[in-house]
């Protein structure tokens, strides 16, 4: 069986390394394992979402509608845009925080309310606030890997083995800090 | 000992060209196709350089060929249309060293400005094109395009798309081969193209297309998979090539399948004989329907585009739709505010184009992230065509109206788009005696496509550091007197030089330099916070659409520290003091 992930976000904030880590992690485990990326213009703050996929044969590398196991969102409104990616039973882990689109700053548009509320009803969700997290390890940016913690838990792989592919695909600076995240995420 | 490494198509693409003993190569950025370059300059033996633009890429390809060795030259498709005028004609000549060229394609439209089809210009300029649908196919077809390009004496294009370039899975990873440089002997028969020659050498190139067509139907790149699976009754198949084949065999892999491998010369022994075995056939090709059209030409019934279409990429859904009629029950996509790409914050472009809009100046617009000035709140660049447009345009508008016309009207265009094309609308500008503004916006990197290096950096794609073209010397070369240097940031400055310039019966160039805030080297070490009792609400700084400033419900302002980077920008919009600076 193929098991479908996407990490969802706004440009800049990271997504690809997820998406490596998820995939080293797997690959580790002895699967197929393949990684679809956004480069380019959506990484100048626009909506971006990698595709994770693993399994025995896999054949496309990207997740469709209705077909995602797990959706990890690194901010409210993508996890909304993108939810009718999930399956019926997936999972959707969802970083309780908030960018503003432009349009939504200028004052054309309205962020919505209750995004995770309501996504809540219909969907099995697991949030958490993983900026502040981040912000009282006392780095903003490590808070990917909190997201990606608490995704871990809800999925077949051991800590060890996702420690172990952290710490070979972060920077060699940042290994601790980002291990500490990640634990951050793992155990709440 | 094999071993295998997860990969991105590009990054296969480069080790494919390194184990195929490429030692030359040539490219100039381009989203999808900007890693390749980016991975071949680590490997050992092989030299790589970015050029200023594509036709000089692919020249450098074609003289490392003659020399030769095997050479390589990548780029965007809309790059191969720069790249044109050299492609089409070394077609006709042939190849010494082995000949590649990786164009990539953008079916999608994620990063371009077109959806172009390059295997419509490989038949125009008749030159077999290869079209792997995962890594391991990128680094394996690369070793067959330089096999190919040698036995048939032909350049080869390998035509990729933005999925297939930005998708990883594992690579077996193989050594280098070392083949021998050729020799070279004068032969100006084949290599100086007038028309004597040309004429000779074009019934070479039909038939060698034609040779090749008849080999390429026994080739592992051209791959028929016979299975078992029906329709109502009726056996079905599929043609297709590159990553469509994925969703394929994602959604019928007991379907028989011929994958092309090889999209130009189409293999048309193999085609007929396949469709000859099945009952109902499926061409299913991104993009253009390059294959349906020779397929119907040959008299062979299929359904293609009427079913699939000619925008976007593919996906399994297509299939299970509108082949297997599945319902899928697929929610809408809800209504919600879309987030479209913007400036980064503390990016200089933004304060340029806040003085811009405040002059209420149209631009003439060029490709980069600059263009995103096209989109609210900013919305000051009115045009964007393609590299190097920006200047030849106004030149155009002030031709066809007088220069009263434009003198609200200013051209925009990066550093290195200026170092692309904008040089030869300059020049231009220049000789035929125009009076419009030209800004270069100088963030010293080709930004968009993730901060490369050119001509004007002082670094080489190899890091190395060499003298860097010199944008005011260089422009007063041509004879233009009137250039200004003007910090963007430095809005008083950048709108007393605007004014004065834009009404000048002259030509000016005013080089807006300013780093880009994403460069490494540029880290400022405030923070800009506001102070709530001082604000009156008034919104002047939300209007050049920093995307860490926002408003609270009180209609004060929020400044999100972990995205501000310090430029600036938003206290000089204010007029009341309400934000300051501290330090990071
Ligand atoms: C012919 C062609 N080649 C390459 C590209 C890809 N591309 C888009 S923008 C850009 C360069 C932008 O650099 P610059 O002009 O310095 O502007 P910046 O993005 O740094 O603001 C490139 C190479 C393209 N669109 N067209
Ligand atoms: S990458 Fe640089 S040039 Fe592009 S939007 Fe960001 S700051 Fe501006
Ligand atoms: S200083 Fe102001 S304009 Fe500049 S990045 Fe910070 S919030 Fe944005």
């Amino acid at each position: 069986m193929t098991k479908n992930i996407m990490i969802v976000g706004v440009g800049g904030q990271g997504t690809l390394l997820t998406s490596r880590i998820l995939g080293g992690v797997m690959e580790n485990a002895g699967y197929e394992v393949k990684v679809s990326e956004v480069h380019g213009m959506a990484q100048r703050g626009g909506s971006v979402v990698t595709f994770v996929r693993y399994g025995k044969d896999v054949a496309e590398p990207i997740v469709e509608e209705g077909q995602a196991d797990v959706l990890i969102a690194f901010e409210r409104l993508e996890a909304l845009r993108y939810a009718n990616f999930l399956k019926k039973d997936g999972v959707l882990i969802v970083n309780d925080w908030r960018i503003d689109p432009i349009s939504v700053v200028m004052g054309t548009a309205q962020y919505p309310e209750n995004i995770i509320e309501n996504l809540e009803r219909t969907h099995t969700v697991y949030r958490i606030n993983a900026m502040e997290e981040a912000l009282r390890l006392g780095n903003s940016r490590v808070f990917n890997n909190i997201v990606l913690g608490m995704a871990a838990k809800h999925m077949e792989f051991d800590r060890e083995d996702w420690l172990k592919v952290i710490e070979a695909k972060v920077p060699p600076k940042t290994v601790e800090i980002n291990t500490k995240a990640f634990l951050v995420g793992y155990e709440k | 000992m094999s071993e295998k490494k997860m990969m991105l198509g590009n990054a296969a693409l480069a080790r494919g060209a390194w184990e195929a003993g490429v030692k030359v190569s040539s490219a100039y950025p381009g989203t999808p196709s900007t890693e390749i370059s980016e991975e071949l300059v680590k490997y050992p033996g092989v030299y790589a350089e970015w050029a200023p633009n594509e036709k000089v890429a692919a020249e450098v390809a074609i003289g490392a060929s003659f020399a030769g060795v095997r050479s390589l030259a990548c780029m965007k498709m809309v790059g191969l249309n720069v790249a044109a005028d050299p492609v089409y004609s070394v077609s006709y000549i042939g190849a010494d060293g082995g000949l590649v060229f990786v164009v990539a394609d953008d079916p999608g439209l994620y990063s371009s400005q077109n959806e172009q089809d390059t295997r419509r210009v490989c038949r125009a300029a008749v030159v077999p094109c290869l079209e792997p649908a995962d890594s391991q196919e990128a680094k394996d077809f690369m070793k067959y395009a330089y096999e190919i390009s040698e036995k048939f004496d032909t350049p080869v294009i390998i035509r990729t798309t933005t999925r297939l370039a930005h998708s990883q899975c594992e690579v077996e990873i193989c050594d280098r081969v070392e083949p021998e440089d050729k020799e070279y002997k004068r032969d100006p028969f084949k290599r100086v193209m007038m028309p004597g020659m040309a004429k000779k050498r074009h019934l070479v190139v039909e038939q060698r297309m034609k040779d090749m067509e008849e080999w390429a139907c026994s080739q592992p790149f051209n791959k028929v998979e016979m299975g078992d699976m029906t329709i109502d009754g009726k056996k079905i198949g599929f043609i297709t090539d590159g990553i469509p084949y994925q969703y394929v065999k994602e959604v019928c892999p007991n379907a028989s399948i011929l994958k092309l491998g090889m999209c130009n010369p189409l293999p048309r022994k193999m085609i007929e004989d396949f469709a000859k075995q099945v009952d109902v056939l499926y061409i299913f090709e991104e993009l253009e329907p390059v294959i349906e059209e020779q397929v119907r030409a040959w008299g062979i019934d299929c359904i293609g585009k009427e079913l699939f279409t000619i925008q976007g990429e593919y996906s399994a859904n297509m299939i299970r739709e509108r082949v297997l009629g599945m319902d899928l029950g697929i929610e809408p996509t809800p209504q919600i505010p879309p987030r479209p790409p913007i400036l980064c914050p503390g990016c200089p472009h933004r304060a340029t184009y806040s003085v811009l809009k405040k002059l209420k100046l149209h631009a003439a617009g060029d490709i980069g992230c600059y263009t995103l000035g096209a989109l609210a709140p900013l919305a000051v660049v009115d045009t964007t065509v393609c590299m190097g447009s920006s200047i030849s345009s106004l030149h155009g508008m002030e031709k066809a109206k007088g220069h009263d016309y434009i003198k609200n009207w200013v051209a925009v265009i990066g550093d290195s788009t200026f170092m692309h094309t904008g040089i030869n609308s300059l020049i231009n500008m220049y000789y035929n005696q125009s009076h419009g503004t030209v800004i270069i916006l100088d963030n010293r990197t080709t930004g968009m496509t993730g901060h490369q290096d050119h001509p004007g950096t002082g670094k080489t794609l190899s890091g190395e550091t060499v003298p860097a073209v010199h944008f005011p010397t260089l422009i007063k070369g041509i004879g233009i007197q009137n250039v200004k240097v003007v910090n963007p940031f430095d809005t008083e400055e950048l709108t007393r030089v605007l004014k004065e310039e834009t009404q000048k019966e002259e030509l000016s160039v005013i080089i807006a330099q300013a780093p880009c805030a994403l460069l490494k080297s540029e880290v400022h070490p405030y923070k800009v916070q506001p102070l709530p009792e001082k604000c009156v609400h008034c919104g002047a700084c939300l209007q050049p659409g920093c995307p860490a400033l926002t408003k609270n419900e009180d209609g004060s302002i929020r400044i999100d520290a972990t995205m501000c980077n310090g430029c600036g920008l938003c206290m000089k919009m204010c007029r009341f003091g309400a934000l300051e600076q501290v330090k990071a």
